[in-house]
């Protein structure tokens, strides 16, 4: 299902999560951006600010409601896309190309992230 | 279990997603709500409000029994022409917004919101001295055809000709070989037609409606969009910003508001609180800093909480998070500045001018 790469890593509230040299990159599933409809604001947190996995870390917004953004890890933010608060619309042109922060992880969340077959059977359970 | 429209069937078999709506299963979105939006505002849309009340009075004296509980004058209305209006308490504060079609004095025909049927018609029968009400909301149907195309295509399948039908005023008649009300009226800020038929007759309607405008670029439009739609007009939404706290004087729905009509329930307040200045008014304005304001967002002005935001989007049409709020009256000339709380953050936003949208 190439709507949903196999090398990357899932949570249930439908982020994706990869992990790259030390720091683990997160953006928002193809899922999440098709539910929301067209993303029209995005607020990210600043470079080294803590986050905890399963704690929000910032909002997306579509025309009608507005979602927060769960951490898939603990850690520090090291990096932002502040591309994303210019262009939010780009969350729907490419969801994985489209990542929202780097987290420096403090714990060894990532391994028990979902993987893609997981995260795939989630989403047909729910339909 | 959620109320089903006659045209719940047709809302799945075109990949409507689904939401419960005051009690009802509605569709929220099919291909998307800015797409949705777009149609209508480019193009035409198809919407589904069946789950509107319709509520009536007949019989001698219908029209003076109708005219007691509204805040706007059927007497000064045509017959065949629709009037937006208030049905207040007597605290001023309204029960509802509804719009009261004059068939003739002796048949007055009222649409209400779905979320307050019941309220109403309970309200109305309370009230009503000489001539009762009866809820024929089970008895309609009602499609609502929206767009700069939506003219053309209801016209293609109408046995009369309907360019005689100012905005507001309304005609009964075949459409597509179904008897309906053909009301000039809508939610949108463009121009088309409200649609009521039988409910058994709804889904031949729609579909007709849906081939006819086919080559128009018609598409069914859900929910999410008619709000987007209406908030770009700052038209009001019972329950987000008029209710049983707000009076239409406090609302800027001062128009729909005549006094020098007889006597009707919640005049006194409103001639007390005329004369003593309102004090709040629901204002428009937009951001003038990133953000999205959203209903219940508090309003602050020099350190005071001063208000809410009552409605609130980015505007599909127009590219700005724009939003619909009270505040006190020093702050409701356009031109004003306050700040919105957002996720405790304040942001800038200045009362501007509505609606927000213009045709082109």
């Amino acid at each position: 299902m190439s709507n949903y790469p196999a090398d990357l890593k899932y949570t249930k509230d439908h982020e994706w999560a990869k992990q790259a040299g030390g720091v683990v990159v997160v953006g928002v599933t193809f899922h999440a951006q098709d539910a929301l409809g067209a993303v029209v604001y995005v607020e990210l947190p600043k470079v080294g600010a803590q986050v905890k996995a399963g704690q929000s870390f910032g909002v997306i917004e579509s025309t009608k409601a507005v979602s927060e953004l769960f951490a898939p890890v603990s850690g520090k933010v090291v990096k932002v896309n502040d591309a994303l608060v210019d262009a939010p619309g780009s969350v729907n042109d490419d969801p994985y190309a489209s990542w929202m922060i780097e987290i420096e992880p403090s714990a060894a969340e990532f391994s028990a992230l979902l993987d893609q077959p997981t995260y795939v059977k989630l989403l047909e359970s729910a339909k | 279990m959620a109320r089903q429209t006659p045209l719940n069937a047709a809302h799945r078999k075109l990949g409507g997603r689904m939401v419960d709506f005051a009690g009802w299963d509605m569709p929220v979105q099919y291909a998307g709500l800015e797409k949705e939006h777009q149609a209508v505002r480019t193009h035409a849309g198809l919407f589904d409000v069946s789950h509107m009340g319709e509520i009536e009075f007949r019989g001698p004296g219908a029209l003076e029994e109708a005219n007691r509980l509204i805040t706007n004058d059927l007497a000064r209305a045509a017959d065949g022409q629709a009037i937006y209006a208030g049905l207040l308490d007597e605290r001023g504060t309204f029960v509802d917004d509804v719009v009261a079609y004059r068939f003739n004095p002796e048949h007055i025909f009222i649409c209400v919101n779905a979320s307050n049927r019941e309220k109403d018609f309970a309200w109305m029968t309370k009230n009503a001295v000489k001539v009762k009400p009866v809820d024929r909301s089970d008895s309609y149907a009602q499609i609502a055809i929206q767009g700069p195309k939506a003219f053309g295509i209801v016209q293609r399948l109408a046995a009369k000709p309907l360019d005689g039908v100012g905005t507001y005023r309304f005609t009964t008649g075949a459409v597509a070989g179904v008897e309906c009300i053909i009301a000039r009226t809508g939610y949108t800020g463009e121009d088309g037609f409200e649609l009521y038929c039988a409910p058994a007759e709804a889904e031949r309607l729609w579909f007709a409606l849906l081939e006819q405008g086919k080559g128009d670029g018609v598409a069914p439009a859900g929910l999410g969009a008619r709000d987007s739609l209406r908030t770009e007009m700052k038209y009001a939404l019972y329950g987000n910003d008029i209710d049983d706290a707000h009076t239409p004087l406090e609302a800027n729905l001062g128009w729909i508001v005549k006094l020098d009509k007889p006597d009707f329930i919640g005049k006194a307040a409103l001639v007390a609180q005329k004369a003593a200045g309102v004090p709040r008014k629901l204002v428009g304005f937009e951001l003038t800093e990133p953000g999205i304001p959203r209903s219940h967002y508090p309003i602050w002005k020099d350190g005071q909480k001063v208000g809410e935001v009552t409605s609130g989007t980015m505007g599909p049409s127009i590219h700005k998070a724009v939003g619909i709020g009270y505040v006190p009256p020093s702050l409701a000339a356009e031109g004003a500045t306050f700040e919105v709380e957002i996720r405790g953050r304040k942001v800038g936003a200045k009362v501007v001018k509505t609606p927000f949208y213009h045709r082109p």
